[in-house]
Parts: C-alpha cells; sequence; structure tokens
C-alpha cells in the first residue's frame, strides 16, 4: 500500500519543530516501527538524516516506543504499543500523522523522541518499599490476598510509556503516579510507607510541569495496558488521609 | 592469561558459605571510600547497584536507554525457578542444582550452579518483600507452576510478566538509592571502552547518546551487567539496542571471552514474515504446557491445519520424548522443529514454522480457563499474526533468544581483569551449553543481589587501588582511541546502509552458526566475516553529526563490533568438535539424531584471548569437574 506520511522533525529541543512529508510503500505484515524503518532505511540511503524515535523490545513490555497517529498515543489499537501496531490497520492512499508525546513534562529530545526522566523522579521519590537486601522474611511468612494480589498485578503493569501523560488535555502524570502507589499500597508489604509514599510521589509530580488531574479519563483509554482510574481514585483517598495524618 | 577459577574447597553445600567467611570485608565506615561502576541497570545491573549502595558503597550506573526501567530483562515472560519446594514434590537445592548442570548438558562449573540453586530461595523472599506480586494461591501463598521441561512445579511468576516484575523491583530498589544520593545514574550513556590503569579496571568511556559528549568515568572497580549478545543472528527475540560492545571492549583489552558458540535458540517464537522484519517475537514456553506441538505427517501439505485429520498429524515431540512430551528442554525442541521444515513438513507461507496447537486443551479445560492463563500471549500472536489463536493453532518457529557464552569469570564473578566484574548474562558462568527455562531472571538477579556485592569486597579490600588522574597517560590513551574510532565511524561515506550490513552477517551466522553447524559451513563463514567487516569499514554510510543524538552511530558501532564478535563465535563453534546443548555439531550425532557429546576430549571451557585486530584469537582452556552430578548421556525419552 501507497502511505504519506506527515512526520514530526525537530532537530532539538529548543529547535523549532515542523511536518515533513514522506511518502513509503507498506506491507500489510508489517509492523508499524518497520514501516518507519524502512522510510529510515530509504533516508539513510540517501544520505538524509533518517527520523529519530525511540523503540526497544517491540514487544510492548518495556515502555520506550511511544508517539501521536492521527492525533492518538500509540495509534488506534486497544492495549496496544506503537511497536505492536501493524499496518494492516491502514489502507493504500492513508495519511498518517506522527507526532511525539505532547508535555511540559516530556520535552523533546528529537524528532519523535522525548525525555521521560521525569518519571523516574517520581518512583525515586517513594514508588518503592525500603528494604535492603537480604532482610527479608520467609516469602510465604507475608500471605497477600489473592484478589489484592491480583489488583496490585493490574497496577504494576504499568510500562512506564507516558501515553497517559500524552493523553491528558492538562498534561497529568496522574494515572502513572496512581498505578505505582496502587501497585505497592495495596499489598501488605507497603503499608509501612504508605501514606509518605503518596505524599512524596505527588510532591514531585507537582515539582514535574505535569498538570493537575481533572478527571477527564483519556488516559485510561489511552493506557496501552488498560490501567483504570480506579487507582487514581485510591491515590486520592490516600492523600486526603495522609495529609490528616501529616497534620 | 590465566584461568583460575577460585572455587573453593569443602563439600559443595559448604563452599559457599565457606567462601563468605573467608572473604575479606570492607568495614562499614570504609566502604563509603570505594567507588563501584555498574554498567546496566538490567536485573544483574540494577540489583547490584541497589544492594552496593545499600552497603555504603558510592555507585555509578550506567544505561543507554532513557530509563533505568527499559532494560531487555523486563521481557522475560515465564517466570523464575527457586527451590522453595513450596509445593511439596520433591525439590531442593540439590534437584535444582543437578537439573542445572544436567540441562547445561555438563558443560558448566558446579560450584557456581549449587550457589546459584542454594540463593535462589533467598531471591523469592527478597522480591516478596520488595512487593513484587507474584501469582498467589486462594489461601494467600504463593503459587508456581512447573516450567521448561523441569519435572517438579519450581517456577514462581507474575502473569506472563515475571521480568518485568522483577525488574521493576530491582529498578525500584537502585531509584531508591538514587534518591538517597548513594547512586549516581547516567540515563543515555552508553559505555563505548572500558579504562585499564597498571592492569586493573579503574573505569570507563562513555558518549552521552544525548549531547554526543564523550567521557571518561575513574572508578575502583567495574561491573558489567550487559547482557547478551544474540543480535549477532541480526533477528533475534532480543530488544533492537541489545550488544555487545562493552563485554567485546572488555575482551579487547583483555578479558577473556568464554564459549562464544553456546547460543539459545528459543523454541516457541512467533516465526518470520518478510525481509523488512525487524526482530523476532517470544511466546513464552509456558505454552508448551498445555499446547501441543505438531506437523502434518506428508511432506509439503497444502491444507489448512483444521483439514488435516488426526490420524495425519505426528505429535512428533510425544513421540520422541514419551516422558517429557511437549516439555523436552529448549535445545531439543528447537532442533526437531527445524528436523521436521528440513524434511519439507514446515507450515504457514514460508514453510518454516511448526503448529502449536490448544484445541485439546481448550476442549478439556474451557476457553476461558486457556484465557486466564494465556490471555496476553494469544493476544499478543493476534495482533501481529492477524489470526486467532483460539481458533487456529498458532504457527511456531525457534529463533535466537539467549547466550549462554560470554565474559568468563572466576568463582567471584571476576574476568580475567583484575577489578573487572561481568554479572548477569553478560558472563559464562551458569548455564553450560544449554540454559533451563525460568534460570535467566534466577541467575541474574542472584549475581546482582546475593554474589556480586560480597565478591567485590574481597578485591577491594586487598586490592592495591592507587589515585588515578583523569590526565594518566592510560586513561588519556583510551578516551583517544573512543574518540577517533567515533570520527571514524562518522567518516564512513560509502554506499550501503549499517542495517545492511547487519543483516548479512545475520544471515551469514544463522545460516552457519545457528541450530545446525558443520565444519564445512563454519569453515565458510570463517571466510566471509573478515570480508563483510572489511566491506563494512570501506563502504558502510553513517550519515549524521556526533554532537547529538544520532541512531545510525550508535548502531554504526554496534554492528562493527557484531562483526567481530561473529568470527570468534564460528571459531568456537569449530575447534568444539562434539555436540553440547544448544551447540550442535552435525557431525557429532547419535543414530537417533541426538547430540553427541565428547567428555573426554570437551569437558571444559573455551576462552579467548584477544592478540590483537589481524591475529587470531589465542585459546585457553579451563578444565571442568563433575564430582557431584557425573555425566550421562542426557535422556528425556
Amino acid at each position: 500500500m501507497k502511505l504519506k506520511l506527515h512526520v514530526w522533525r525537530q532537530a532539538g529541543p529548543s529547535a523549532k519543530g515542523q511536518f515533513v512529508t514522506y511518502e513509503t510503500n507498506a506491507s500489510e505484515h508489517m509492523s508499524f516501527l518497520e514501516m518507519l524503518d524502512v522510510v529510515n532505511e530509504d533516508l539513510e540511503a540517501k544520505g538524509e538524516e533518517p527520523i529519530v524515535f525511540d523503540s526497544d523490545c517491540r514487544e510492548g513490555i518495556c515502555g520506550t516506543c511511544g508517539m501521536v497517529i492521527n492525533g492518538r498515543p500509540h495509534g488506534p489499537w486497544k492495549r496496544t504499543t506503537v511497536c505492536q501496531l501493524h499496518m494492516r490497520e491502514y489502507g493504500d492512499g492513508d495519511e498518517i500523522w506522527i507526532e511525539p508525546w505532547r508535555a511540559d513534562g516530556f520535552p523533546v529530545q528529537k524528532d519523535l523522541m522525548v525525555d521521560r526522566a521525569a518519571f523516574d523522579r517520581i518512583v525515586a521519590a517513594g514508588g518503592y518499599i525500603s528494604v535492603r537486601t537480604g532482610s527479608a522474611p520467609d516469602a510465604n511468612a507475608i500471605p497477600v490476598m489473592q484478589v489484592n494480589a491480583e489488583k496490585s498485578m493490574d497496577a504494576a503493569s504499568c510500562i512506564g510509556c507516558g501515553a497517559c501523560v500524552a493523553a491528558c488535555p492538562n498534561a497529568s502524570a496522574m494515572l502513572f503516579t496512581s498505578a505505582k502507589a496502587a501497585h505497592l499500597n495495596l499489598l501488605p508489604q507497603g503499608q509501612p510507607e504508605r501514606y509518605g509514599r503518596v505524599l512524596d510521589m505527588i510532591l514531585t509530580m507537582e515539582a514535574e510541569s505535569f498538570g493537575t488531574c481533572t478527571n477527564h479519563g483519556a488516559c485510561e483509554n489511552a493506557c496501552p495496558k488498560e490501567i483504570k482510574i480506579d487507582v487514581i481514585a485510591m491515590l486520592n483517598r490516600d492523600y486526603m488521609k495522609a495529609l490528616l495524618k501529616a497534620s | 592469561m590465566e584461568l583460575r577459577s577460585k572455587v573453593p574447597s569443602g563439600p559443595i553445600d559448604q563452599k559457599w558459605t565457606k567462601h563468605k567467611f573467608d572473604m575479606k570485608l570492607v568495614n562499614p565506615a570504609n566502604k563509603r571510600k570505594y567507588h563501584v561502576i555498574v554498567v546496566g541497570s538490567g536485573l544483574a545491573g540494577a540489583s547490584a547497584s541497589a544492594t552496593l549502595a545499600e552497603l555504603g558503597y558510592h555507585v555509578s550506573c550506567f544505561t543507554y536507554h532513557d530509563s533505568p526501567r527499559r532494560a531487555h530483562s523486563i521481557a522475560a515472560q515465564g517466570g523464575i525457578n527457586a527451590a522453595k519446594n513450596y509445593q511439596g514434590d520433591g525439590d531442593s537445592i540439590f534437584r535444582l542444582f543437578y537439573d542445572t548442570v544436567k540441562g547445561g548438558d555438563f558443560r558448566a562449573r558446579e560450584a557456581n550452579v549449587y550457589r546459584l540453586a542454594e540463593v535462589s530461595n533467598e531471591i523469592i523472599d527478597q522480591c516478596v518483600a520488595q512487593g513484587i506480586p507474584f501469582a498467589r494461591e486462594y489461601g494467600g501463598l504463593l503459587d508456581n507452576r512447573s516450567f521448561g521441561g523441569a519435572q517438579v512445579s519450581r517456577t514462581f511468576y507474575a502473569r506472563g510478566q515475571t521480568g518485568q516484575q522483577l525488574l521493576l523491583g530491582a529498578y525500584q530498589a537502585l531509584m531508591k538509592e538514587v534518591h538517597k544520593g548513594q547512586v549516581k545514574l547516567y540515563n543515555q550513556c552508553e559505555m563505548l571502552d572500558v579504562v585499564l590503569v597498571d592492569g586493573q579496571a579503574r573505569g570507563i568511556v562513555t558518549r552521552h547518546l544525548v549531547t554526543g559528549k564523550i567521557e571518561v568515568h575513574l572508578a575502583d572497580a567495574v561491573a558489567l551487567g550487559t547482557g547478551g549478545y544474540s543480535n549477532a543472528f541480526y533477528l533475534s527475540t532480543n530488544a533492537m539496542y541489545c550488544n555487545v560492545t562493552a563485554a567485546w571492549r572488555a575482551y579487547r583489552r583483555g578479558a577473556g571471552f568464554a564459549n562464544p558458540c553456546y547460543t539459545q535458540i528459543h523454541p516457541t517464537c512467533i516465526p518470520v514474515a518478510g525481509d523488512y522484519q525487524s526482530k523476532l517475537t517470544l511466546m513464552s514456553e509456558s505454552l508448551r504446557n498445555d499446547g501441543r506441538i505438531w506437523v502434518s505427517k506428508q511432506v509439503d501439505d497444502d491444507r489448512a491445519p483444521g483439514d488435516i485429520p488426526e490420524d495425519q498429524r505426528d505429535y512428533y515431540l510425544e513421540r520422541m520424548y514419551p516422558a517429557f512430551g511437549n516439555l523436552v528442554p529448549r535445545d531439543l525442541a528447537s532442533r526437531r522443529a527445524k528436523d521436521m521444515c528440513d524434511q519439507g513438513k514446515g507450515v504457514g507461507d514460508t514453510k518454516l514454522g511448526v503448529y502449536l496447537d490448544f484445541e485439546d486443551a481448550i476442549q478439556r479445560l474451557g476457553a476461558d480457563v486457556i484465557e486466564a492463563r494465556y490471555g496476553n500471549l494469544f493476544e499478543m500472536y493476534e495482533r501481529i499474526t492477524g489470526e486467532d489463536p483460539y481458533k487456529v493453532p498458532m504457527r511456531i518457529y525457534p529463533a535466537p533468544h539467549y547466550t549462554m557464552g560470554g565474559l568468563w569469570v572466576d568463582y567471584n564473578l571476576m574476568t580475567t581483569v583484575p577489578g573487572l566484574y561481568a554479572i548477569g548474562e553478560a558472563n559464562f558462568s551458569d548455564h553450560g551449553a544449554n540454559r533451563l527455562g525460568a534460570s535467566a531472571l534466577m541467575q541474574g538477579v542472584a549475581d546482582g543481589y546475593f554474589v556480586l556485592p560480597y565478591t567485590i569486597a574481597d578485591y577491594l579490600a586487598q586490592a592495591k587501588l592507587d589515585p588515578v588522574a583523569e590526565d594518566n597517560a592510560e586513561v588519556r590513551g583510551t578516551l583517544e582511541e573512543v574518540e577517533s574510532r567515533i570520527n571514524r565511524l562518522l567518516a564512513l561515506d560509502g554506499d550501503r546502509t549499517i542495517n545492511s550490513f547487519h543483516k548479512e552477517l545475520g544471515r551469514i551466522v544463522w545460516d552457519n552458526c545457528g541450530m545446525g553447524r558443520n565444519a564445512t559451513g563454519l569453515k565458510e563463514a570463517l571466510e566471509k566475516i573478515p570480508v563483510l567487516r572489511q566491506e563494512f569499514w570501506e563502504n558502510a554510510k553513517v550519515v549524521g553529526e556526533g554532537g547529538s543524538i544520532n541512531q545510525t552511530l550508535e548502531r554504526a558501532g554496534r554492528v562493527a563490533d557484531f562483526l567481530e564478535l561473529a568470527e570468534v563465535m564460528c571459531l568456537d563453534a569449530l575447534v568444539r568438535e562434539e555436540s553440547c546443548g544448544g551447540h550442535f555439531r552435525e557431525e557429532h550425532q547419535t543414530p537417533e539424531g541426538e547430540a553427541r557429546r565428547d567428555d573426554e576430549n570437551f569437558t571444559h571451557v573455551t576462552v579467548w584471548e584477544y592478540t590483537g585486530a589481524d591475529t587470531a584469537p589465542r585459546e585457553h582452556r579451563e578444565p571442568l569437574e563433575f564430582e557431584y552430578v557425573p555425566p550421562t548421556q542426557r535422556s528425556y525419552k
């Protein structure tokens, strides 16, 4: 199939970016990123700089890839990162607009690649259980209700791709932050640090140029792991309790 | 090159305990005076960084990713083994040790494997305490499953995302130490060389992938947790960025490279679809617990799978290996799939595939049970192939997946370069010639959490570590070599893209040093690879400049190193005149087509020493002894 691509090109964080149009021929069996690989291979062969985009595992688990396709983070498929999107979605003559995540918290580094280190800083603020290596009790000494273990796993399946931020009209990182808090706060092991964790993570999130959550729910819709906004409610609840406890 | 394994004396179940007592300690007040560089933030690198920092060392952790959480450990699906015996089905540390030595086809060091089995239980304790949401039974205790050729249920798992959860646990422990200031994290920073001063590893040279800045980082010791080299095959289940550069640069500075020909070809991957393909996708081998593998009994059968009646199907693994059936170890499952395709019984458009069929399991257990077990995998399969595995059997084919070979290390995980350690998949230590399922995660975290943090103290406490200045001649020399290599790559202005070289190399390695190897093919590869390498340096094209993000340049450096490694892989495969584990030499097989080991002549580790760019590497051998698990013909009949 013949496609017309409009791809965001931007030389660096402070450079002015613009859409550049490319035409390419794709097979329906290709993944979306393989289609871009072919475009890049052609550009390189012509001596032109290829489109910079980040992707690694191409199995939808590492969270490295991410781009907005025709206005939707990771493109049109549900539960799918862009590396797993396949070209049978598209037809001959289609036009596709490809942009980076757009959010103050994620500055563009080049073309479609953004800096997501803010997520690491949110985790560093409290997204862990403090346990020194070697100091743990026997694993079965801490029973966990099966249903809580499952809910915790649902939240823990976040891949840190940033689609939630890209989808949010406020560019809020609330779904990401809440998912990490929920993963840990749902487990007995996470209780001792529960409220301090919530305060510290929220404080850091707010300091990182992300917007505020106003319950649009666009994040849930865009999340390739279908993390539910229930976790945001849980974080808000814990945050209120934490404020009371702190006072 | 001297290969001293430093395996402690005494009975095998007391070696590690005794060794921990015999090793020198660094006292708590002195630990902060030492600086350790850890390269890589996967399971091994992140867990080592976190633990060393908890102990009080200053740690710098380097990753080329935008976040440490992206490391490829994240993609491991199936699970992690431990000898907990929570199922009461007869498991023990000795059994896990025994299975791993046997599974490795008697080509691993017994003492290392025993230690791995021993610390496996502590790993599970540690991970649960970190909040890793392992699968649980309704009573709240941990669930286990049987995995990849084991006859006990010893595998702990978090859905099909066990690697992700373990890595996030290690990542979070790492970020906790970053927050405290005990670890300095370098994102998007790629190691391009190791700095040796007076023969000791004292630092690394890196290139910052965003600014292009090339810098020296000095320390008292360096640990490489930089993963495996499956991408030498171009198409593998490894992530796009996985590469051998860190390990290869260490090799070029004097670290021995062990058993490079031991590569694992995973039996259950989605077959190649076209020549634009960028990577292969693994389907967890847990699928083999319920799926049945078959091909048509007829050659060139073009019927749809549903049109092939039961009596015309060959469930060849069940037929050939009745005791293990579809659960035979990976090397056997892969090789038999290749045999079927070689006989013209392959399925799908390319005829390079076999069926993995869930029809019986769905009838027996119901589609909902199968969905609960494998739902995410089925969905991934459908997304990639457009076929629904609830209705049509999956098509699978083997793909390069893991490399057992790697930097040679002694019992302390130190390479032949003093102060340079290799952990996780980057080293060769525990899996022999074949790795069992759910053992990679175990080894990565064992090295990082429970081995290196002890053994590195023994070195730091005794080594003479004089202060090194940045203007030291050896430091400057290494920096200049890196700079000149980058400039040489940037100057490449030929006719061929970097990818085209990588693809061509991958094809040579896959055809000649893949699932089946023979002297003729290996010799042919050994002629082709240097020619291709020469063409690379004459005719490759690198666009763009060095002062900002340049993914072509990054790839070029990595492909250049694969072009060197591949030659040593083939050489290693050529001199190992036997079949063992993942290394199958077609000349050395039993009349039934099984691997034939030659214990008399090859019960050793082959270690290659770099001797220069234009000279052949020197071969060394570390003899292996089997005191506790006497070598037998591996049989899964």
